[in-house]
């Protein structure tokens, strides 16, 4: 294993570019996360009422609908098919992470995101085993449970129980004990299993991801042929099984991440050295040769022990 | 995780096969906690009354996104989003308490315009026709006015005052010479805005509370009815009893079964018609 596997995640970066350009996704994906919050707290706080509502529904200079599409899918299978208003705000946000990528909802937008982040600092900073990691499918087990709920109970079943809408809502309309539900996510990302909410459990990060299949804007590892090995994109990747098929291809395989599970959170661009990542579509076709080939074991047990 | 490029031995099938087991039996369980809880939500309080024209509670929960735009636009901040252990309605779902903002019946109805998803229905364009609730004068031992005094102020401040509400007059049994003025409430007309509990005069809770249909009434039993709305006061083609023949005079019945008179008495006749055969009498029909 080379030397540099040992230096704390992204050092190399923050030397080679300067720790704000190291961080820069990062950062605007904060940014981005306090901006929508604020926007929903523009409101109750200061009493500017440009959007009104919260992520499950919202109606924006009272002209701009957004209704949450796994929320309105569940009222189908609770066969309930609602106003014009709803289906034209889910359409909306369907169409929009359709193209931009479904999880970008996760890493850019959902309220639960710093909390399992925050969760996995503290996880990593306590030098934690990964605990339980549930198998890849689970999150589409989950996701099936869910709508079978839905349609056994005739209602939105998710909602009961969903720290998203329970913590966004909780933070505009008032909380309750929802926060219950929020610590619970975090403690299970620090204590039971590392990555485990957002990486293997939460059906709305699974719906949208599925969303996302085909999305236009994609991560793709284009100069994958510079990558030395430090391994520093798979210590911060949230989904990290997304990057080996891109980076690791061959010259013919595409360099672009293709997976659904990506969710475009850019931090693999941040915290590389050799600059391989960037954000780009999915019909681009640059040619990306594939790194020359080194003695097979060594990228995969640092990859299995990184996972 | 990712365990690729191996040749699938009957081990792996067997694990894979005990994994997947493991996931679906896993989900199995997981789905039914929640379907517990989602059945826990069901239960609405009594006194949580939902928006006008929220459809039925059942009907509600599958399509009350929980957005809270009817909170928002309601002028009075009579609803609320229920809070997760302080409040008995689902969590999220808007629901106003009477007691402390009624609704205050709004003509154009911004909550049922605001919501997105018609869980309050847009086909409530009138709010008389509201139906919230029903209110019920719910103590009439602590009531001022079932106590024979003049408080009158349930009655003086609904919306739909002399229709939803009205007084009636009673003898007052216990002093003897005066009367009581009994607030009655008449469930066609009482959208169940609150207005009355609200402003009830009694200290803590109010004597009359407004609560949901399902509570409040029984359902009418259908073989029975009023003959006071209902000219024909019996059940059809149940009873048959003697019908009433065209002409002059009270009793010119003919009896069920047939037995008709020879012929129809002559309408120029002196005198009147006396029958020449003994009726079938109805009790009580003078
Ligand atoms: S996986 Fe779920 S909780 Fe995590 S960021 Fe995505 S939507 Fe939010
Ligand atoms: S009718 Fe008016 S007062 Fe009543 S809940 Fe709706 S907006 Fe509020
Ligand atoms: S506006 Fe409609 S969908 Fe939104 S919270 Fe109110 S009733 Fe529910
Ligand atoms: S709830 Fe009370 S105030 Fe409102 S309509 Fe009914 S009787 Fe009137
Ligand atoms: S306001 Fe209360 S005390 Fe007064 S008449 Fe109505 S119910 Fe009775």
């Amino acid at each position: 294993m080379s030397d540099k596997t040992k230096l704390p995640v992204g050092q190399e970066a923050i030397e080679e570019f300067g720790w704000l350009y190291a961080h820069r996704f990062l950062l605007l994906r904060r940014a981005s996360q306090v901006f929508f919050l604020g926007l929903f707290m523009l409101g109750p706080w200061f009493g500017i009422w440009w959007v009104k509502g919260n992520l499950s529904g919202s109606m924006t200079f009272d002209v701009l609908p957004l209704t949450d599409p796994f929320i309105t899918l569940q009222g189908f299978f609770a066969l309930y098919w609602p106003e014009t208003t709803a289906l034209i705000g889910a359409l909306i946000v369907g169409v929009a992470y359709a193209l931009i990528g479904g999880r970008v909802y996760c890493s850019w937008v959902c309220p639960i995101n710093p909390v399992t982040d925050g969760a996995h600092w503290i996880h990593e900073k306590l030098g934690m085993q990964k605990g339980w990691q549930p198998k890849q499918g689970t999150r589409y087990w989950i996701l099936t449970m869910v709508l079978a709920v839905s349609a056994l109970t005739g209602t939105i079943a998710w909602e009961v129980v969903n720290p998203i809408s329970m913590l966004h809502r909780g933070l505009i309309f008032g909380m309750g004990f929802a926060w219950a539900f929020v610590l619970a996510v975090f403690l299970f990302d620090i204590f039971v299993s590392r990555r485990g909410w957002c990486g293997h459990l939460c059906p709305v990060g699974t719906f949208y991801g599925l969303l996302g299949t085909k999305s236009v804007l994609r991560v793709s590892a284009v100069k994958r042929s510079d990558c030395d090995d430090c391994m520093d994109c798979f210590a911060v990747c949230p989904e990290m099984h997304v990057i080996t098929p891109a980076l690791r291809g061959k010259d013919d395989d595409t360099p672009i991440i293709l997976s659904p599970d990506c969710t475009n959170c850019g931090r693999c661009i941040d915290v590389c050295a050799m600059d391989v990542f960037k954000f780009t579509h999915r019909f681009d076709d640059t040619p990306a040769p594939g790194r020359v080939q080194r003695t097979r074991t060594q990228p995969a047990s640092g990859a299995s022990k990184a996972a | 995780m990712s365990a690729p490029q191996r040749k699938s031995s009957p081990m792996d099938r067997r694990r894979f096969l005990k994994d997947s087991a493991r996931g679906v039996a896993g989900c199995a369980v997981a789905g039914m906690g929640l379907a517990y809880l989602v059945s826990d939500a069901r239960a609405l309080p009594a006194q949580a009354i939902r928006p006008p024209g929220a459809l039925d509670e059942d009907d509600f929960l599958a399509a009350c996104i929980r957005c809270g735009l009817c909170v928002r636009d309601c002028p009075y901040d009579t609803l609320k989003l229920a809070e997760l252990g302080y409040d008995g309605p689902a969590t999220g779902t808007p629901y106003f308490t009477a007691r402390d903002v009624p609704c205050e019946m709004c003509d154009d109805i911004p909550c049922v315009v605001a919501c997105p998803t018609g869980a309050l229905d847009h086909g409530l364009t009138n709010i008389d026709d509201a139906d919230m609730g029903v209110a019920v004068l719910i103590d009439q031992e602590t009531c001022l006015n079932a106590l024979g005094l003049r408080c009158d102020v349930c009655y003086r401040v609904c919306p739909v005052i002399d229709e939803a509400i009205t007084l009636e007059r009673r003898h007052n049994e216990r002093s003897g010479h005066h009367a009581i003025f009994m607030p009655v409430v008449h469930s066609d007309k009482c959208t169940g805005c609150g207005k009355c509990e609200k402003s009830c005069v009694l200290p803590d809770a109010a004597a009359i509370k407004v609560l949901p249909r399902r509570i409040a009434m029984a359902p009418a039993a259908d073989h029975y009815k009023l003959g006071w709305e209902d000219r024909n006061p019996l059940v059809d083609e149940l009873i048959d009893l003697p019908d009433r023949l065209p002409g002059p005079g009270t009793d010119n019945l003919v009896a069920p079964g047939g037995y008709a008179p020879d012929a129809l008495p002559d309408p120029n006749m002196d005198g009147g018609f006396a029958p020449s055969y003994s009726l079938p009498s109805m009790g009580g029909s003078n």
